[in-house]
């Protein structure tokens, strides 16, 4: 197949949240095999970008999201308001969904008018917008399993093609309810990332971002001590990024974005 | 760029031609709402249940009534062949898929919760079904399709099927591929129907927007695809505008800014003035507080001689398909030199300037503008051109 042109990126900001990879300072010291993995679930945090009468009413993607979008900003030094942003989720909130679903099979009318507006795949890309007060440009998408590794093709697409940096957050919740089945996800996983050009001084990493026919190369895996820590969540694919994102050096990422067609990143020095 | 084939598939009509034909004759595709157990009293633009057949058996574990709907959609107005020669001409891995969408195929989750085992357990036969995810429909096209590119589902609520266009652009202009299958699809369900009635948005009559007794919308389904290439013979895409709100989960800016600012940005982005603008296709839902603030940036922005519209009249607010099927509308118009009108409405509201009109008419559309904007403040607006 040809092959497409090549991007260049830098990244300016980190986030990454999951009950056993509590926040991005330690999530780093853990994937690098430096610090061990906490033996019990971390307790969900704060979303503090949120006005505090709002922070625990919440959705769990909301929450997430959020907090992992404010922390990215803070590490990339950029003033929230003023990134675009892409925010990608395989599966939305699976807690609203459990609920719609069940309240419909036995009382349509008793649905609630807030769950039902945070029950939109766009709810915490609204939320993000709303509370740090941005009139740029959102966007919530999904792709199936390959939904980091698309959501990720968008920002970087963003972040090359304009003059400014993008703010991407890509997270999925545990499945609740009858959806366990059928919508299997185990855990919590929230990330953000700020794209910037490759050029910028706040880049911690450079890549060179290109894609290629999937049939050449195998996927990336992150090591199975790591996998293990998020194993099952529906963004799991994220982790071989951030794992690279904590041990630094040089590196070459594979990322699926269908059966036939992959992106692939590779440091640049 | 350039939009080489485009269909729809929703209430006015099944293909473009249908559709056409509603529009001209005023004859709107809503009626009394029959959908679900316990029907709400209000109007809806269903596709009638006989259309939407089933899947081939190939494809039968997307089997759900958003997926029957693109079906229908991807066999009108030979859209499938010219997806099929654009694959042979580009190649597979150049062809990328955007699929617009607000709830997909929840509707089959829905079905499937009332069918809950004495476990509380997803009944053993549903379960196979690859109906769970909201990228269901993306899915289900990009195999349909047989395509090997970049798949996608944008889920922006109501923006979601205008906002496809703008990521499809992308893609294109990124290089990332060559062509790509954009649209919106969304099919009635509990969900939505229930969800706004909630939020005491839905009108008991048939939804009429812009008047000044409006009092809600009606909710419709449809499917909305076009094939986007960087060369080709159609109708120019000349770009996007899309902006936040930052105001409300469900409520539009009372000012407008976020509808203004994705307005501005897609003239800005097309390279043209609100003056080159003959048609804009409004995203008018009938809601009090969306036709307000609309109608008050439509007055404030273009000249007295634009002519603004909502075709919401003819085929309910089909959610996250009503971009791509309003930006298919604005292509006919523009094809056939025809601005619809807007229907069921009679005395507009003082807020509407001399660009919202009640009446169709015939006339050239150089440039023709559509406007969607959705649930968490997120705006989009389209610009497309006669071809040369």
């Amino acid at each position: 197949m040809t092959e497409s042109r090549s991007f260049t990126i830098g990244i300016e900001g980190v986030a990454l949240w999951s009950p056993f990879l509590p926040g991005w300072e330690r999530a780093r010291r853990i994937l690098r095999g430096d610090e061990p993995a906490p033996t019990a679930p971390a307790p969900r945090p704060v979303p503090q970008a949120l006005p505090p009468n709002e922070r625990r009413r919440a959705s769990e993607t909301v929450a997430l999201a959020i907090d992992a979008a404010r922390l990215a900003c803070a590490a990339a030094d950029r003033d929230p308001a003023s990134l675009p942003c892409v925010f990608g989720s395989m599966y939305g909130d699976l807690a609203i969904t459990d609920y719609l679903c069940s309240t419909l099979a036995v009382d349509p009318k008793l649905l609630s008018p807030t769950k039902f507006h945070n029950s939109v795949h766009n709810a915490p890309a609204g939320y993000w917008t709303i509370a740090v007060g941005s009139m740029r440009p959102y966007t919530s998408l999904c792709a199936g399993e390959q939904s980091f590794a698309v959501t990720l093709l968008e920002a970087i697409v963003q972040a090359h093609g304009g003059a400014e940096p993008v703010l991407m957050a890509a997270y999925d919740i545990d499945a609740r309810g009858a959806l366990v089945s059928v919508a299997p996800s185990r855990l919590q996983l929230a990330t953000a990332l700020v794209l910037g050009a490759a050029s910028s001084d706040r880049a911690i990493a450079r890549w060179r971002v290109s894609l290629q026919s999937a049939r050449r190369e195998a996927a990336s895996r992150a090591q199975p001590r790591n996998e293990a820590l998020v194993a099952g969540n529906a963004m799991a694919s994220c982790l071989p990024l951030f794992e690279a994102l904590a041990q630094g050096g040089t590196c070459r990422l594979v990322l699926p974005m269908n059966p036939a067609l992959s992106l692939v990143l590779e440091t640049i020095s | 760029m350039r939009v080489t084939a485009a269909t729809a598939a929703c209430a006015a009509g099944l293909g473009k031609q249908a559709i056409l034909d509603s529009l001209v004759a005023g004859q709107s595709g809503l009626r009394p709402n029959h959908f679900g157990r316990d029907p709400l009293p209000t109007w809806i633009g269903a596709v009638p249940d006989a259309a939407l057949l089933p899947l081939p058996p190939q494809l039968a574990s997307y089997e759900c009534r958003n997926n029957r709907l693109a079906w229908l959609a991807h066999a009108q107005d030979g859209f499938s062949a010219s997806v099929r020669a654009a694959r042979e001409r580009h190649g597979p891995g150049r062809v990328a898929l955007v699929i617009g969408t607000s709830t997909s195929s929840i509707g089959a989750t829905e079905e499937a919760y009332r069918e809950l085992t004495a476990e509380r357990a997803i009944p053993a036969h549903l379960r196979g079904l690859a109906v769970y995810s909201p990228h269901s429909t993306g899915e289900f096209l990009a195999r349909a399709f047989d395509l090997e590119n970049v798949a996608v589902t944008i889920a922006t609520a109501c923006s979601s099927g205008a906002k496809a266009f703008a990521h499809a652009a992308r893609l294109l202009e990124a290089g990332i591929a060559d062509a790509a299958v954009v649209g919106g699809v969304d099919s009635l369900c509990e969900s939505v129907l229930f969800g706004f009635n909630s939020l005491a948005l839905v009108s008991p009559d048939p939804c009429r927007p812009f008047d000044i007794t409006r009092c809600g919308i009606n909710l419709g389904e449809a499917a909305a695809l076009a094939l986007l290439e960087t060369q080709g013979e159609g109708i120019r895409y000349l770009g996007a505008g899309e902006s936040s709100d930052a105001h409300h989960m469900s409520a539009p800016h009372p000012g407008g800014l976020g509808a203004r600012l994705a307005m501005a940005q897609a003239l800005a982005n097309a390279g043209i003035h609100a003056s080159d603008v003959d048609y804009v296709n409004l995203h008018g839902t009938a809601s009090a507080k969306n036709d307000a603030v609309e109608a008050a940036a439509i007055a404030d922005m273009f000249d007295a001689e634009t002519h603004a519209s909502s075709t919401k009249g003819w085929t309910g607010h089909a959610l996250g398909a009503a971009g791509a099927l309003e930006a298919v509308i604005t292509m006919l118009a523009i094809e056939h030199s025809f601005m619809p009108g807007t229907i069921n409405s009679d005395t507009l509201d003082p807020d509407c300037g001399p660009q919202v009109r009640l009446h169709g008419a015939h006339g050239r559309v150089g440039i023709a503008l559509s406007n969607s904007f959705g649930f968490g403040g997120s705006n989009c607006s389209l610009v497309f051109a006669a071809a040369e």
